[in-house]
């Protein structure tokens, strides 16, 4: 008896067009959402302007100037004004933007490789190598991020490296909760344990069957991390324990342009609107990435 | 196309043989896992399973049954006792966990949490046999013909994923993923209990089909005893964790020894007048896990029990032909008023 | 009930100990000498030695640890070597002006971020949860010294209201609570509690829209409760989870206040730790790291018993 043939209408029911993939429903979601849209084309626009700050900017981020220091906005020659060594703040700005970008982004970058490394192999293998390694991360989750921030950079000196390296480190344990928490969930889904019992080692099940249901949501996470990580970055340089003068980033003209904003306010405030604008357009795009993957299929 | 199985011990060899198989879970305490009680799912159980039958298990929520099949699945370690493959031991160097696995597979209940959703149908098929080594497009291409095999034309399913299905066609990826490692016993746990009735017809008789096809063993795990009893050729009954009686379906289901198994059956709800019984199937809710009754762990809601079955715990004696129950009324001279009267030592 | 709090206080203890031991390696990650600060540079090698020894620097690593971490369960954390005063009286002078800031800041945001979260939570989808919504993640998104360095430029450059730096008339560390030294703090903690009012904005709303999307909230409300009932009855369910929130921001924001403190010169411990850090005063620095962490940790500890004590619900092992 052929079962085959006799497949009733019952079980006939399969879309005759094939339905679009995951991510392409998640873009389609994320186009029609303006705010998102907005945040994505202002985030292109300041990364086309530090990829191209050559061209776009009018001077000399290094060139300075004594006799020309602390113009107003509108000055012939300087339409932002100029900072405390005469240099063009216009010029400094779009500069800027690749520094503080790289310093924004890096950190999370790596801690995002790290990150999801350490959490799926600990979800995966559970027991007591999950515990080792998630009460070791629980020490770093103890400190608040500023703090360890300040205290690993304060600890390993100035300079762009190490204020990369303290704030990976900072980003490494919350990304690797929640890349332990997906992992651990999934881990437990028949298919997973289907998979073991076909024999697979876990290496294969790991790359085969979790790393793509798991590295999603992991990484709308870490982006919404970014965000933190700019205004962290150049509090560092804030602070003096980032970029060094004369390097044109935004936290670090905000640091020299302190005393200023008795002599020229807005000029000296313009660094910090920047960071705000980034920081923000980071966290709108985030927030519409997250809701565009929330919706269940 | 039917598969030549690796004979080793030979027909009256059982394919599966399990002796004291104890598994036992630590209930939270602690810090570190160290349980303040112990819950005793599987309780030194003994079984086997014999080549090309199919063996039903029955039993309330709770008695130990999924838990027997993931050990027997090795997805849980087991704590105690023995599992023999047609005779190897499991994990020796006759028989190593990895040939295991490819010689015993399992169907879930959840058809669609049984699949990876990120994968297509043919690529989640074909996972396992490549695991084994079979190179990538020999692989698709058994994965195709199975998928035909269990009535899934492969043209339209093979680069579907699992959402785009029903849940009877689900179960039947389910069903050709696990031949496709040209296994020689499946555990079904539950595999039919989550669909229509009419779909689990059809997933039925294509398993049957798909058994004398291919010489497979089933181990047919279910709490629905109608289907049980249409799809078996032996049955075993689980309570508490542990194996109260076993033997030929029919038998069983007609004649049953043991007093749960009978208060199962009259609780199946039935068109047959002679069928329908005076007395309440079963007192009481069944006792925690955790603290089972002394003796005969069925003895509290047992409209035969006595003072003797708080005391002694029964083994599985025989019964009839083929068939064993743990109840002490069986074994002459246990103690209980219903046994037979032992039989006096021939003198002289 | 009784046994689940000694657990969890009990569970804490390797947290402590692994956190007062990433304080020491931290400070002892820095290259360079740390004496380099207190030495001129033509001191001779018998008053190098004899420093040394004082400051306990020429024994190893781990009998230094354990040698500190002895002291300071004791309450002595050493001496600072840049001041020569005893760390822990630097430390809590500094704890006492940042819990200050910090505790009115908590308050300022906890307010406000219940209020536009409530309200955005409640009129969901609207013109006014946008607004409330919008006005959250800008308080997260903004980057809080810079903000700092603008209200100073408003309120205090152009329109002199309030004064820009330090915590008290003069430059003085002591405090009253009278309108004077209220005014040196009401830009700094308006500046701190933007962060707070973001995050408690967020997570009262969606609790609020959560909680009225049930189902048994209609219920109640087709049996006849009044507004003011259902609204009473929102409260009640969110506090317990609004309360920790704000229980976690406090704690945040006594570890991170240094950016804030930097702006505004409030003598806090973030203030400290600046110092602490460009002095290399490396007692100081490790004496205040670890005190701020163990507030944290202490803090979130006492939230999650009293989460776990006030809401049934949470009943986590």
């Amino acid at each position: 008896m052929a079962v085959g043939a006799e497949v009733p209408a019952l079980d006939a029911t399969v879309p005759t067009t094939p339905v679009a993939g995951y991510w392409t429903s998640v873009w389609r979601r994320l186009r029609r959402d303006p705010v998102a849209i907005a945040a994505a084309l202002v985030l292109i626009a300041i990364v086309l302007m530090a990829i191209f700050a050559p061209y776009v900017a009018p001077a000399d981020p290094y060139r300075s100037s004594m006799l020309r220091r602390l113009r107003p906005m509108g000055t012939p020659g300087f339409p932002l004004g100029s900072d405390e060594l005469g240099r063009d703040m216009l010029t400094r700005l779009i500069y800027g933007a690749r520094l503080s970008l790289f310093m924004g982004v890096t950190p999370v970058v790596l801690a995002f490789g790290i990150g999801s490394a350490i959490g799926i192999f600990a979800g995966y293998l559970g027991g007591r190598i999950n515990t080792l390694v998630m009460r070791t991360i629980d020490v770093f989750y103890a400190f608040p991020s500023v703090l360890l921030a300040v205290a690993l950079s304060g600890a390993l000196g100035a300079g762009l490296g190490n204020a990369m390296l303290s704030l990976t480190i900072v980003f490494i344990p919350p990304i690797a909760r929640v890349a332990e928490a997906v992992t651990t969930q999934m881990r437990s889904r028949d298919f997973v344990e289907a998979a073991r019992a076909s024999g697979a080692g876990a290496l294969t099940i790991i790359r085969v069957h979790i790393l793509g249901n798991v590295l999603g949501p992991i990484f709308v996470y870490a982006t919404s991390l970014i965000s933190v990580s700019m205004i962290l970055a150049s509090g560092l340089s804030f602070l003096g324990l980032g970029t060094r003068p004369p390097d044109p980033e935004w936290g670090l003209m905000l640091n020299t342009l302190r005393t200023a904003i008795y002599v020229q306010p807005w000029v000296a405030a313009l660094p910090g609107l920047m960071i705000f604008i980034t920081s923000i357009s980071f966290n709108m795009l985030s927030d519409g990435l997250r809701s565009a993957m929330d919706v269940k299929q | 196309m039917p598969v030549v199985t690796e004979e080793r011990g030979g027909p009256a060899q059982p394919l599966l043989s399990i002796r004291g198989l104890t598994k036992t879970f630590s209930i939270s305490g602690g810090m570190f896992g160290s349980g303040a009680a112990q819950l005793r799912a599987v309780d030194r159980i003994d079984f086997d399973v014999l080549k090309g039958e199919t063996l039903g298990v029955v039993g309330e929520s709770g008695c130990g049954k999924s838990t027997t099949a993931r050990v027997l699945m090795q997805l849980i370690a087991k704590d105690d006792g023995e599992i023999l493959f047609d005779g190897e031991r499991v994990g020796s160097s006759a028989l190593k966990l990895k040939e295991y696995r490819r010689q015993v597979q399992m169907v879930f209940q959840d058809s669609y949490s049984s699949l990876n959703p990120r994968l297509t149908i043919e690529a989640s098929i074909a996972f396992g046999p490549q695991v084994h080594g079979v190179p990538r497009a020999q692989a698709v291409a058994r994965a195709r013909s199975l998928l035909a095999r269990v009535g899934l034309e492969p043209g339209r399913f093979a680069e579907r994923y699992p959402h785009e299905l029903s849940g009877g066609q689900r179960q039947r990826v389910n069903i050709a993923r696990a031949l496709a490692l040209e296994p020689r016993l499946i555990i079904l746990d539950e595999a039919v209990s989550a669909l229509d009735k009419s779909v689990e017809a059809q997933v039925l008789n294509l398993l049957l089909d798909l058994k004398e096809e291919f010489g497979l063993t089933y181990v047919f795990i279910s709490h629905d005893l109608g289907v049980v009893r249409f799809v078996s050729d032996r049955v075993m009954v689980m309570y508490l964790g542990q194996v109260v009686e076993i033997g030929e379906a029919d038998t069983l289901f007609e004649r049953p020894l043991h007093p749960y198994t009978a208060a199962l059956l009259s609780s199946m709800p039935s068109l047959d007048p002679d069928r329908r019984t005076e007395e309440a199937p079963l007192a009481g809710d069944p006792p925690s896990p955790i603290h089972p009754p002394p003796g005969c762990r069925f003895h509290t809601r047992c409209s035969f029990a006595e003072p003797i079955c708080a005391e002694r715990e029964p083994a599985l004696y025989d019964g009839g032909p083929l068939q064993r129950a743990a109840c002490l009324m069986l074994p002459p001279g246990s103690g209980h008023s219903r046994a037979p009267a032992s039989m006096e030592p021939a003198h002289g | 009930m009784f046994l689940t709090l000694v657990r969890r206080v009990v569970y804490t203890i390797p947290i402590l100990f692994g956190v007062s031991l990433v304080c020491f390696a931290l400070v002892h990650i820095a290259p360079g000498d740390p004496l380099s600060s207190v030495l001129p540079p033509d001191a001779s090698v018998d008053l190098q030695r004899m420093l040394r020894t004082i400051y306990g620097f020429d024994r190893s690593y781990p009998e230094q640890f354990g040698l500190w971490l002895w002291r300071a369960v004791q309450g002595d954390l050493g001496t600072s070597i840049a001041s020569g005063r005893p760390v822990t009286l630097e430390v809590m002078k500094a704890v006492a002006n940042t819990l200050r800031l910090a505790v009115v800041a908590t308050a300022i945001g906890f307010f406000f971020g219940s209020l536009f979260g409530f309200v955005a939570g409640y009129f969901r989808d609207s013109l006014v949860d946008k607004a409330a919504s919008g006005l959250a993640v800008l308080g997260v998104s903004v980057p809080h010294y810079w903000l700092g360095m603008v209200l100073v430029i408003v309120f205090s450059s152009q329109l002199g209201w309030l004064p820009a730096t330090g915590a008290g008339p003069g430059g003085s560390d002591e405090w009253a609570w009278d309108w004077e030294h209220f005014s040196h703090m009401l830009l700094p903690a308006l500046t701190m509690s933007v962060i707070p009012m973001g995050i408690v904005a967020r997570t009262v709303r969606a609790l609020v829209a959560d909680i009225l999307s049930q189902d048994f909230v209609t219920g109640l409300r087709a049996k006849g409760l009044t507004e003011v009932g259902v609204f009473r009855h929102v409260v009640k369910n969110a506090a317990p989870t609004a309360l920790a929130v704000m229980g976690l921001q406090l704690g945040y924001l006594l570890g991170g206040s240094i950016l804030i403190e930097t702006v505004f010169s409030w003598p806090g411990t973030g203030f400290l730790l600046n110092s602490a850090i460009f002095q290399r005063d490396l007692p100081l620095l490790q004496g205040t790291i670890l005190v701020l962490a163990l507030f944290f940790v202490v803090l979130n500890l006492a939230v999650d018993v009293l989460q776990s004590a006030l809401d049934p619900r949470v009943q986590r092992s």
